[in-house]
């Protein structure tokens, strides 16, 4: 059915033929009769890499096909979502190998983003767990791919946008874990260089991440939180919840009833903001032990959050610059300051080597996430901010993109070509193309 | 653990239904036209409920083939879910039989088919719970969908006088009366968010009237009261409404 439909960002919004489906026969009669579409799973991508004209949405072909409990196998359809996995998994003492910032994204988006998680220094991307996977291309047929079998297909589907086929099947690694809990450690940071240097003292530790005030200026310019952390042993939980050591977290959520208005975010809410949030911690240094939600998914307890940026909503900004390249992180972070374009969530990851990397968005080196509501001068300023990353050898992100232009990202893939004549090989007329793949000349 | 039979098993309602019981920790048999369709929900149900799934062979249209169904089903289920229906295309069936009677055999004759067989075995036992989905459309005919609405009719119809006679054999019969529900048999259409229901809030209402014994059930409230509007509008009024 015809409907109105946007990704996290609700920039761009647009009319979609979307169309459901639960089995096999009616997916395949669906492609077969389609003149073009996206696969789209829970539209958490923030811009319009699953955005179209027609839709396949996954949502529906979401069962889950086996799990090894001893080895730590799991199999299920495209279209179950991360927070359904963990329900099941993590009771028998097994967490997702990977996992974004959200538990509300489908397994086949997680492979289309080729996703990474505060642990991508020690673990890589989601698809480095991939078994396996089915893929019905284009023309209907379906083929099995993996590391080794149709190796160019299963690269360029990790990170690939979708644009390859829609993936049917995965089969992927989980990882072993001592319980449901994180030990976890917050560090605060008094200004850009001291958190650097913390992510490098830190760095043998598996999960990492910090928050970012970015609208500090002088001897706190960059100031931080530095989250880090490892699941729990079991000697290192109190004693009740040592009595289910692997018990799924209470679900507590709050929902955003409706979209703020837009002048609710502005410099001053930002500033004020970032103070409580920086001085919450009163302590330089604090240890606890949480459970895996709020360690991963705080802003999960926040349904429809991305209404707070009010119904023009927003864009988010992610790129990486290579380790040498600081400078540039400063450079960009002392030009959002002067613009007085702060945003509430700016997240600093520091990535680790991705070997062999067709069109996934991770190299060794600092990664940066921003939140922009769209106003008037945003995508002026971006385009300046593009200038900067490319010119400290940076990339974007896709799955957060909604407006760079093709010679972005072109000048940020060195392996694009590549990728492209491998779209063309399995998707020879565009059939899977999106508003994005367009805009970036992927499909054109 | 108690076992259920859902008859027509593919449907949307139908997934949202087994999901409900196998979470209650109920054993599923799921009965299907083309039940290798439903391995991925059989292993799904398997795996996140730590239950006992069964696929098994059912065609609502073909009657003769009711009774040995049942006879093959071990064990015999202690509630049965009648969910199958079809919507059909009601101005294509004004001009065509086998749309019309495939709308009547599917929503009316095969459930009054199976249920008899189903029936007759709780009555033998002195126990068991029979759930029919039936329909806000068999209230009242309208030109729309009015050959979908009749076969609704009898069947609810039925399920009454079935609630009555199983009564005095310690047995119940409930009855469902959703009204629009986001399915995929409703996914072209247009409707009215407030009014209608998700395939879970089918699946809670039909656990719970089981359960609590409830004998005509509304999936969402003031459906009852807005057909008990419809039904009160006079005829010589109601004719001349475009419904």
């Amino acid at each position: 059915m015809k409907k109105v439909i946007a990704n996290w960002g609700n920039y761009p919004a647009m009319e979609s033929d979307e169309r459901l489906f639960s089995y096999d026969d009616q997916l395949q009669d669906i492609i077969r009769n389609s003149p073009t579409f996206i696969p789209r799973g829970n539209g958490r991508c923030y811009g319009d890499a699953s955005l179209a004209g027609e839709t396949l949405n996954t949502l529906k072909y979401d069962k889950i096909l086996s799990f090894d409990t001893e080895n730590g196998i799991f199999e299920c359809q495209s279209g179950l979502t991360l927070d359904q996995i963990l329900e099941v998994v993590v009771p028998k003492g097994w967490f997702l190998p990977v996992t974004p910032g959200t538990k509300f994204i489908t397994v086949g988006g997680a492979i289309g983003s080729d996703v990474h998680g505060k642990n991508h220094h020690v673990d890589g991307t989601f698809g480095q767990h991939v078994v396996d996977m089915d893929i019905i291309l284009a023309d209907s047929s379906m083929i099995t791919c993996s590391p080794s079998v149709y190796p160019d297909l299963f690269e360029a589907t990790c990170g690939g946008m979708g644009l390859t086929g829609m993936i049917t099947r995965i089969k992927f690694k989980l990882k072993k874990v001592p319980s449901s809990y994180i030990k976890q450690k917050q560090l605060k940071a008094a200004n850009l260089d001291e958190l650097i240097r913390l992510f490098e003292e830190y760095k043998h530790y598996t999960y990492s991440m910090a928050w970012i005030d970015c609208l500090q200026k002088g001897k706190s310019f960059g100031r931080g939180i530095m989250t880090i952390g490892e699941f729990a042993k079991p000697e290192e939980l109190n004693e009740s919840q040592r009595k289910a050591p692997l018990a799924l977290p209470k679900k507590k959520a709050i929902t955003i009833p409706f979209n703020f208005p837009s002048w609710i975010l502005n410099t001053f809410t930002v500033k004020a903001f970032n103070f409580l949030y920086y001085n919450k911690n009163v302590n330089k240094e604090i240890n606890n032990v949480v459970t895996y939600e709020p360690f991963f998914y705080p802003l999960d307890a926040l349904l429809h959050w991305n209404r707070c940026y009010g119904k023009k909503g927003f864009v988010q900004y992610q790129f990486v610059l290579p380790l040498a390249a600081k400078e540039g992180l400063v450079d960009i972070l002392r030009r959002i300051g002067a613009k007085g374009m702060g945003s509430f969530l700016v997240v600093l990851k520091v990535f680790g080597k991705q070997e062999d990397n067709l069109i996934s968005f991770p190299f060794e080196g600092f990664t940066l996430a921003l939140d922009f509501p769209v106003r008037k001068g945003l995508f002026e300023f971006l385009d300046e901010l593009d200038a900067v990353v490319l010119k400290y050898g940076g990339r974007l992100y896709m799955s957060k993109d909604a407006r760079m232009k093709p010679e972005m990202l072109k000048a940020g893939y060195p392996r694009l070509e590549e990728f492209k004549s491998i779209v063309r090989k399995y998707n020879p007329d565009g059939k899977i193309r999106s508003v994005q793949s367009d805009r970036l000349e992927l499909t054109k | 653990m108690p076992t259920v039979l859902i008859l027509g098993a593919a449907s949307d309602m139908a997934v949202a239904i087994a999901k409900k019981y196998a979470s209650k920790g109920f054993n599923v048999q799921l009965a299907a036209r083309n039940p290798s369709r439903l391995q991925a929900l059989q292993s799904d149900l398997n795996i996140r409920y730590n239950i006992n799934c069964t696929l098994h062979e059912f065609d609502a249209l073909n009657y003769e083939s009711h009774q040995a169904f049942f006879d093959r089903l071990a064990p015999k289920p202690d509630q049965t879910i009648c969910v199958f229906g079809y919507l059909g295309d009601n101005e294509t069936a004004r001009t065509n039989w086998s749309e019309s009677a495939k709308i009547i055999h599917t929503n009316y004759t095969g459930a009054v088919s199976i249920l008899n067989v189903v029936s007759n075995y709780y009555a033998s036992q002195k126990s068991g719970i029979i759930v029919g989905i039936s329909s806000v459309a068999g209230e009242r005919g309208r030109q729309s969908n009015y050959l979908y609405g009749s076969a609704k009719a009898g069947f609810t119809a039925y399920l009454s006088g079935l609630r009555n006679r199983m009564f005095h054999e310690n047995v119940h019969v409930a009855s469902i009366q959703p009204g629009f529900v986001y399915t995929a048999m409703t996914a072209n259409m247009k409707l009215p968010p407030l009014l209608t229901a998700k395939p879970e809030d089918v699946a809670n209402t039909v656990f719970k009237a089981a359960t609590k014994k409830k004998n005509t059930v509304y999936v969402k409230w003031f459906w009852r009261w807005i057909m008990l509007i419809i039904k009160s509008v006079p005829e010589f009024m109601f004719k001349k409404l475009k419904l």
